[in-house]
Formats: structure tokens, sequence, C-alpha cells
């Protein structure tokens, strides 16, 4: 029996075998941010160590950094706090730093893969959930937590539990409208969202190979929503000619035998897996969440499930919800286009395709904010800044923005926010009653032009 | 870097019932912004405990008669959401040592691992017997015996279950990870050079 990527490359990062089944592997990349590394900075220089192999760390800042106004000092001095930190951090230690002045900045895991960084069999960990977006590469990527930003930081490695290998294959094409988002919400919405613990998940299939890098991205972002810390997608031509001439990727004199490298770490065709499940593409439709974790979405042309099981409850409680009737034609208040989920190229074009020549409704506050740096300067230079602008959108610099309530982009009261982040959970976007609906990008155009949540298919007229 | 063991928790307990409770309730991320984890505990389950206005309201935390309970009793997929550990951190600071829940995100569970923050699982049944028993009488003491991944209280005993490499390293007092990594650095580096990538 053949070897998955998973194993592949877990075997060629093991240190040792720890007491009690643990296993010490080695981080070849590890990407740092200014809100879980300060305690991280702080614990190791107390015990007087040192960052063990600073050319392998990469920071930058997302999470508290305004989107508007981003003059220094920031107006909220705890976020100035944590900025300063950060620098202090990274140039103490000898980390390369992606801040403002890089022209690089942006949210973590967008500014990995577009400088190159997140390669095929690598090992990747940064302290933030949604690190496994970089198994879109065929890397194995952690979200860790501060202790683990410090032993990283310390050892380059970390103490890690085995996983399983799960195959979620997807066949088949995907309906007009419907994009690597829905793939992923109704992955969760089958799957569950703590069904993959334990689990790593290798995403196949036919309808996965067809994705764009953009698309791959999306749906192992969201890997953690579903309880898999890890997922992932076997390298191919695709991914390899996204990376060539990135500016961390291999240049030309190596580039052939990274490729040899590259290819032998994928799964065998006769791998191994502890679990196998498989879906058909055609059985998606755009998906809305309409409750407050990502496993309570639906089919866009679905009524809203009947159930009297207590987390339906709480959630329809706190969504102000009514089970058996319609999600769409619910009135939004927020519309955001943005996100590690959301917030690449591809997707703001999908968005400016349809907003072209139409306009936001008038009682709809409407964000586009660019995930990165190089995301927004692409944009602008097709012209797609332009087009939201003129839609009514208000066109904003990199960071996390309305992703989490850690910088000025916030609900007020219980907003309902049509949103293309990751988690709708209850008090997400900054306000205690916020209500977060997740869908495409493309779905979010339609709700800010319709005011309401809308079956993109109707509105643009997809067929 | 061999701390002190962990063998067993005893306390009292206070039950914060329901499913998928995330990190983003536990620790909102508004109390995020900060370059130490000091002071945290305080804003511990805050959009729970307070409401808009301020105000207090009746989650189980706000009731004196849980107040100086040191163990949660909770449901399914508790910590889920974000890799934040100033979640177990707020949870710990808070006064507490030990979490007994149906099931927990991994990331969390790793997190609290690494703090000494004990997780056992137990039972959905068992769970609801526990918290009934704790509701009717909040004194009631707990004592999770990690060795025999037991809790013990008003004389009845609960199965419960850690995970195998945690049990041992809370027994070892070798949960913080930092020090058996660093005795092995020499090997680090042996592996770093067999690595095919690098970014200089
Ligand atoms: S965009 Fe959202 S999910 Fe992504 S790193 Fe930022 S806060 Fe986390």
């Amino acid at each position: 029996m053949g070897k998955n990527l998973f194993q592949k490359v877990w075997d060629l990062h093991k240190v040792a075998d720890l007491p009690g089944g643990r296993v010490q592997l080695f981080i070849g990349l590890h990407l740092i941010h200014e809100v879980t590394s300060p305690q991280a900075f702080a614990m190791i220089k107390e015990m007087g160590l040192k960052v063990a192999f600073p050319d392998r760390t990469f920071a930058t800042c997302d999470h508290i950094i305004p989107t508007d106004d981003t003059k220094r000092p920031f107006q909220d001095p705890l976020a100035e706090e944590m900025m300063q930190a950060l620098e202090k951090n990274t140039k103490e230690h000898g980390i390369t730093f992606f801040g403002p002045e890089s022209g690089y900045q942006g949210v973590v895991h967008i500014v990995g893969p577009e400088l190159g960084l997140t390669q095929p069999g690598i090992t990747v960990a940064c302290g933030d959930s949604h690190t496994a977006t970089h198994g879109a590469f065929g890397a194995i990527a952690f979200g860790i937590g501060t202790s683990q930003v410090r032993d990283v930081l310390a050892t380059q490695t970390m103490a890690l539990n085995t996983f399983k290998v799960r195959r979620v294959e997807v066949n088949g094409n995907l309906r007009p409208g419907v994009y690597a988002k829905d793939v992923i919400l109704y992955l969760i919405r089958k799957l569950g969202v703590n069904g993959g613990i334990g689990y790593a998940y290798e995403f196949a299939g036919s309808t996965i190979e067809g994705l764009s890098m953009e698309g791959r991205m999306t749906i192992c972002n969201m890997a953690i929503e579903g309880g898999a810390r890890v997922g992932y997608i076997n390298p191919d031509e695709k991914t390899y000619e996204y990376l060539k001439g990135k500016k961390y990727a291999p240049k030309s004199d190596r580039w052939d035998e990274m490729v040899a490298y590259w290819e032998s770490i994928k799964s065998d065709k006769d791998a191994e897996y502890d679990d196998v499940v498989v879906f058909n593409a055609e059985d998606i439709e755009p998906m809305v969440t309409w409750g407050i974790n990502p496993e309570q979405a639906i089919g866009i042309s679905e009524k809203l499930p009947e159930n009297n099981n207590p987390s339906f409850q709480e959630a329809y409680e706190y969504m102000k919800f009514t089970p058996g009737t319609s999600i769409k034609g619910t009135k939004i208040d927020v519309a955001f286009i943005g996100s590690c989920t959301n917030g690449r190229i591809e997707d703001l074009r999908e968005a400016a395709k349809y907003l072209e020549g139409k306009k936001v409704a008038k009682h709809v506050k409407a964000l586009a904010v660019p995930g990165s740096a190089t995301v927004k300067a692409k944009a602008e230079a097709e012209g797609l800044d332009k087009i939201f602008i003129e839609a009514g959108f208000e066109w904003r610099n990199p960071g996390c923005s309305m992703c989490l309530a850690m910088n000025p982009d916030k609900l007020i009261g219980d907003q309902i926010c049509a949103s293309t982040s990751n988690r709708n959970f209850k008090g997400r976007q900054g306000s205690s009653s916020g209500r977060t609906i997740l869908m495409s990008p493309a779905m979010v155009a339609a709700a800010a032009v319709t005011g309401e949540i809308s079956d993109l298919r109707e509105v643009f007229d997809i067929k | 870097m061999s701390i002190n063991p962990i063998k067993k928790v005893t306390g009292k307990a206070v039950p914060i019932l329901g499913d998928d409770i995330d990190t983003d309730r536990i620790i909102p991320a508004r109390y995020l912004k900060c370059v130490t984890f000091d002071g945290i505990g305080e804003f511990a389950f805050y959009d729970e405990r307070f409401d808009a206005n301020g105000k207090p309201t009746n989650h189980p935390m706000n009731d004196p008669k849980y107040k100086d309970a040191s163990i949660i009793i909770s449901g399914n997929n508790f910590g889920c959401g974000s890799s934040r550990e100033h979640a177990p951190q707020s949870i710990k600071r808070a006064g507490f040592s030990a979490i007994i829940a149906e099931s927990f995100a991994e990331i969390f569970y790793g997190n609290s691992t690494t703090l000494g923050l004990v997780c056992v699982t137990m039972s959905r049944s068992d769970i609801n017997e526990l918290a009934e028993i704790v509701k009717s009488a909040p004194e009631t003491v707990l004592e999770i015996d990690i060795e025999a991944e037991n809790v013990r209280l008003a004389g009845k005993n609960y199965k419960c279950e850690i995970k195998p490499s945690t049990k041992k390293a809370l027994l070892d007092g070798e949960y913080d990870s930092l020090g058996i990594l660093l005795k092995n650095i020499d090997k680090v580096k042996e592996l770093e050079k067999s690595l095919k990538y690098s970014f200089v």
C-alpha cells in the first residue's frame, strides 16, 4: 500500500518520538502576526532563548491594522502597541517583516502564497487557525496557539499528536453560480463542524482539481471550520504554474529539482486513508449560513430547517429567524467582501464582474477589502477599484477588516452582514448581537445590489 | 523545564452547558488586543456574562452559588474556532483548573494541555447527571483523578477520558512542551540540513 501526502511530509519532518506518543515535528515555514506573537517573544526572552531559525520565520500584520486611516500612530493605542511590539521583535531577532511600507503587507494566509513562501511538501505553522489555507499547495499547515508559537520560535519544532487522514472527494462539474466557497460550506454541513477532529482532510476529486489555486485556498482555508486542523490538496501543474517567478519560489537553477521533490510527495495512487467520503458537485447550489456556526448552512433555495435540537434553537434565537421560512429576502445591513477566505484577486474579479454598472442598495454599507497590498495593486491595475466604488462599495486597504472585531470595522447592534469571511459565530464581527451570513463573493455582490439575501442566479440572470 | 506533575484536580464546578462553545465566546476578539496575558481572566466569557449595556446576565459564572468553582462542565466541541491561546489563558486566569466536556476542539485541547489546564471528556449522559448534581448542590466537590481517568463526586464515580499523550505529560509534569523539544535541538539542526527547501 502506498502513502498519502500527509504521511510522506510528516515523515520527512519528524525529528523524534516524544514520550507519551507525541511527535516532535520540524516546521519549515513559520508565519507570525501581531496578535499571537508578542507573548511568545516575551516568553523566550524571559528564558534567555533566541529564535532558532530566523530565516524560516516571516511576519506581517493583519488583524488589528485599520483599513481606512492607516496613519501611524494608529488611533487605537492598543493596536499601535501591538504593531510596535511586532516591529521591535522582528528587528531584534532578524526576522523579515512585511509591514505596510514593504508593499507586501496583508492577511498572513494571502501573503505567504503570493510571495511563493508556501510551497508543496513543506510544513507550515502560524498562530492562526486558518493556517490550513497553505495546504492548497500540498503543504501540511497547522494553526497553533501562543505557547506553540514560542516553541517554534525557540526550536523550529512542535509537539504534536499524529493525525488520521480522511480523503474528501468531490467529483463532477460545478453548476453555474457555484464556487469553491459553496463547496466548502456544503462539505462542512455534510461532515459537521466537529467531524474533522483528529483528522487531516485531503481534498480531492475532479471538482477540486478543476479549481484555480485561489479556489483551492478557499477550500483548505475552512478545513478548521469542519474541525480538521489540517487540510490539503495534492500539487499539480497548476500549483507549479502559480509558484513560478514568485519572490521566494525556487529560481530556475533549482526549479527542476524542486518539481521532482514536489512530485515525490504527492499521494500515491494506492495510498491508504483512514476514511474516504465522496460527494457529487452537481448536488451543490449556492450556499448561505443561517445560524451561528458554519455547519448551519443551506442551499439558497432551501427553507430554514425545522429541528428541535438545542443548538438549532439557540441559533434561531440569536439570528431572529423563523424555521420553515425562506432565507431569501432577508434584509441585510452590511456587505463585506474580503478576508483570507475570499480576499484574493479572483474573488474581487468575480464580484466586480457582476457589480459593473449596478448600484448597491441604499440602506447597505458595503466594503471591499483586498486581502493584501499585492491584491490591491493588481485589482487597481485592472480597474476593479473603480467598479466597486462606482457601485457604491468602500474600497479599503488590506487587512482582516470585518472578518473579526480587532480593528475599527465592526457591525453595530444586531445588524446583518452578508460576508465572504469564514465564521458566523455569535459576536464574531464585533457586535455581541451582530449577525453574520456566510457566502461566496458573487453572492455577496447579489445581496449588496438587492439589499437582501438573494439567489445570484436570479439577480444576475445566470443560467 | 520540569514543572509540577498534575495528578488530581479537586474543586467545585460550574455548568456552562451547550455545544460548540467557540473561542470568540470564551474571549471576544477585542480582548486579544494585548501584548501580555496578564489580567485576561477578567474577560473570560465577557459577552455572555454582560449584555450590551454592561449589565450582568444570568450566565452561570455570574451566579454567586458558583463563585469558587474551579472546574467547568460543558458540552460537545468545546473551544472550537480560533487558535487563540487567549481562550484557555483567560479560563485559567479566571481561576479554573479543569474542564469536563463531551468533546474538545483540537487546537484548544492542545493549548490547554501546554498550560496545565486539564481537559477531560465524558459521555453526554454522565455530563448531564453531573450538571444536575452540581446545580442542586453547588458546594459538591469533584475530584478528577487523571491516572485513573475517573471523576468522583457525591460518593459516586464517573468514567472520564484523557488522551494518552496528554495524560502522560500531565503525570510527568512535562505538559509544557518546550523543555522536551529543546533537548533534541541537535537532531533538529540535523533534520534542517536534510530538507530540500529554504527561503534564503
Ligand atoms: S481574515 Fe479573518 S480568519 Fe483570516 S486571518 Fe484575518 S481574522 Fe483570521
